[in-house]
């Protein structure tokens, strides 16, 4: 489940973004991959010197304050409890405080809305994460790490769909599938899915949201987090089928911080060290394919 | 004797008048073609903006690469336009004879026409074609029709509301004399609908039939809105894919040339039916 609000338009947003977005990300996974060589010595990490634990100027000494929104949503979180290490948000939170050198104790959570930790401002946390789309516009007013994931496009089928429960890509070959016009999720049928019956095209997610509600599709193309809102709180008897291999130039989310704040910086290459160890795809796997039930279609 | 006809020199003079004057209309019109068509060029073409203009509205390989996707999106196009048009015609027909029906009892289905013509000229199309597509499939009846065909529903439902008027005044542009004519021979009210009335109204309203025809070529693409990729929607996907508005010129060009033989065999038809009237 995602923020009942902000996410789905963003998502919408993203997918129809701006061909400046997409650079800002491209620019972003580029440097991300110019940066692995750097952090390539694996376990242990190899870490700054000024990113430990004592020189980081934290809000409370010793402690780092994380922050997300109330309610914190499934899959991101689990329960709305982002204390409990469990969901993927929090799992990410912990290993990035696990980096930086602080233990699970030494992490605070604090309530911050989506709108309030994007706004221009003094920011009471370190870091927040609560899947933040990394975009220009939102880059003037605060700081963003790395990317710490990488949107994923799913697809959703209503649970009397013939598609429903199914595991591999060839077996939605012969499905009847949707997506909304100009966008990667359809970028994602036409590519990895090449199915044998025309795909539909729609103005609007809403509108392809109501063909899959009337069983006029069998299945339909969302970016991930969309996926995990539709299907628990706007179609109830529909159900995540899978998650597609990456396609096109993927949104990505970030943590936030404070506009020039002597964190990012650290914060960022904790996050690079999980992506080049292979933790950030682990809880992916884990909190995201597992628990979520966004099986990989392969 | 044969006498040849000798033109007065007073008639010959007034024919080479003529001649030069025919002469210097047709270098004056070349001329002044030529004037504007190069001022445009040069006001076009010599714009600032005219290379970015033309990198993302006339590029020769995006419109070779978009071409077999957008016109196998026409050929939806085509095909519902026929559908929708004989359908909307017939349905127009119907309509508007039913309005044009006298006496008391014949109230119900008077009125009934009537307001299905207020209504559906009233509402916007798309609103329609909302309803046909994406509400009645969510009845999940048995046996609903797929979208395509729920979609050229409402398009003849739409386009039925404006060919009725048309249709209807065709027929009241008959003079009442004609039908007390016809009337006066024994005709019935059916035989002088039949074959006094419907002949000469038809004909009257040929061009602004064909107006609402053309309109209904470019309107059927809106069923794309339910999923089918038309030729616009086939524009827009591979516009979205390069960032290049080609496909979109490509589409329209395409739409012009199914819209010329249509135009041309109205004007013919009505050509033909102003000679015939002429020559009565």
């Amino acid at each position: 489940m995602v923020r009942v609000g902000p996410v789905p338009m963003l998502s919408a947003m993203m997918s129809r973004s701006t061909s400046a977005a997409l650079a800002t990300v491209a620019v972003l996974v580029a440097s991300l991959a110019g940066c692995a060589p750097v952090e390539q010595p694996a376990p242990p990490p190899a870490r700054n010197d000024a990113c430990v634990k004592d020189k980081l100027k934290t809000k409370t000494p010793g402690k780092l304050t994380v922050a997300t929104d109330e309610p914190a949503y499934e899959p991101w979180f689990s329960e709305n409890l982002p204390a409990n290490g469990k969901g993927f948000e929090s799992a990410v939170a912990y290993e990035v405080a696990k980096q930086l050198g602080f233990a699970r104790i030494d992490v605070q959570w604090i309530r911050v809305r989506f709108e309030n930790a994007i706004a221009p401002g003094p920011k009471e946390f370190d870091f927040d994460i609560n899947q933040f789309s990394i975009t220009e516009e939102r880059q003037k007013v605060v700081d963003f790490s790395a990317p710490y994931y990488l949107v994923r496009q799913a697809v959703i089928a209503r649970k009397d769909s013939p598609i429903a429960g199914k595991t591999r890509l060839a077996d939605l070959k012969g499905a009847k599938l949707g997506a909304q016009v100009g966008t990667t999720s359809y970028q994602a049928i036409t590519d990895i899915i090449q199915p044998t019956t025309k795909p539909l095209v729609y103005n609007t997610n809403d509108d392809a949201k109501k063909a899959l509600q009337n069983g006029q599709l069998d299945g339909l193309v969302v970016d991930l987090p969309t996926a995990f809102y539709i299907t628990s709180s706007e179609i109830k008897d529909a159900v995540v089928v899978g998650q597609l291999p990456q396609v096109g130039l993927p949104e990505a989310f970030g943590l936030v911080l404070d506009k020039d704040s002597p964190l990012t910086g650290c914060v960022s290459m904790a996050v690079n060290a999980l992506r080049d160890n292979g933790t950030l795809a682990e809880l992916e796997k884990t909190w995201l394919a597992e628990v979520a039930g966004a099986t990989e279609l392969t | 004797m044969r006498t040849v006809h000798q033109p007065s020199p007073i008639a010959l003079e007034r024919a080479a008048y003529r001649r030069r004057q025919t002469v210097r209309s047709v270098l004056i019109a070349a001329a002044s073609t030529g004037v504007l068509g190069t001022l445009l060029v040069v006001a076009v073409t010599g714009a600032p903006g005219w290379q970015r203009v033309r990198q993302s509205f006339l590029d020769a390989g995006v419109a070779r690469a978009a071409l077999p996707e957008v016109a196998a999106g026409l050929w939806l196009n085509l095909r519902l336009l026929v559908f929708c048009a004989l359908g909307a015609l017939a349905v127009g027909l119907v309509v508007a004879t039913l309005r044009t029906l006298r006496g008391p009892v014949f109230f119900p289905v008077r009125a009934l026409a009537t307001g299905y013509t207020y209504t559906f000229r009233g509402l916007p199309l798309i609103i329609v074609l909302y309803v046909f597509t994406l509400g009645v499939p969510g009845l999940r009846l048995r046996g609903t029709p797929p979208v395509l065909v729920l979609g050229a529903i409402a398009l003849i439902l739409v386009y039925g509301g404006y060919i009725a008027e048309v249709f209807r005044a065709g027929i009241e542009s008959v003079h009442p004399s004609q039908l007390a004519a016809a009337r006066s021979l024994g005709l019935t009210y059916r035989q002088t609908m039949r074959f006094v009335v419907l002949p000469q109204a038809v004909r009257r309203v040929a061009p602004p039939l064909l107006n609402d025809i053309v309109a209904l070529q470019k309107d059927v693409g809106l069923v794309s809105l339910a999923g089918p990729i038309d030729a616009v929607r086939a524009a827009q996907i591979a516009t979205a894919e390069t960032f290049n508005y080609t496909p979109y010129i490509v589409a329209g060009v395409l739409f012009v040339l199914l819209a010329i033989p249509l135009v041309a065999v109205t004007d013919w038809v009505t050509l033909r039916a102003a000679r015939r009237q002429a020559a009565r």
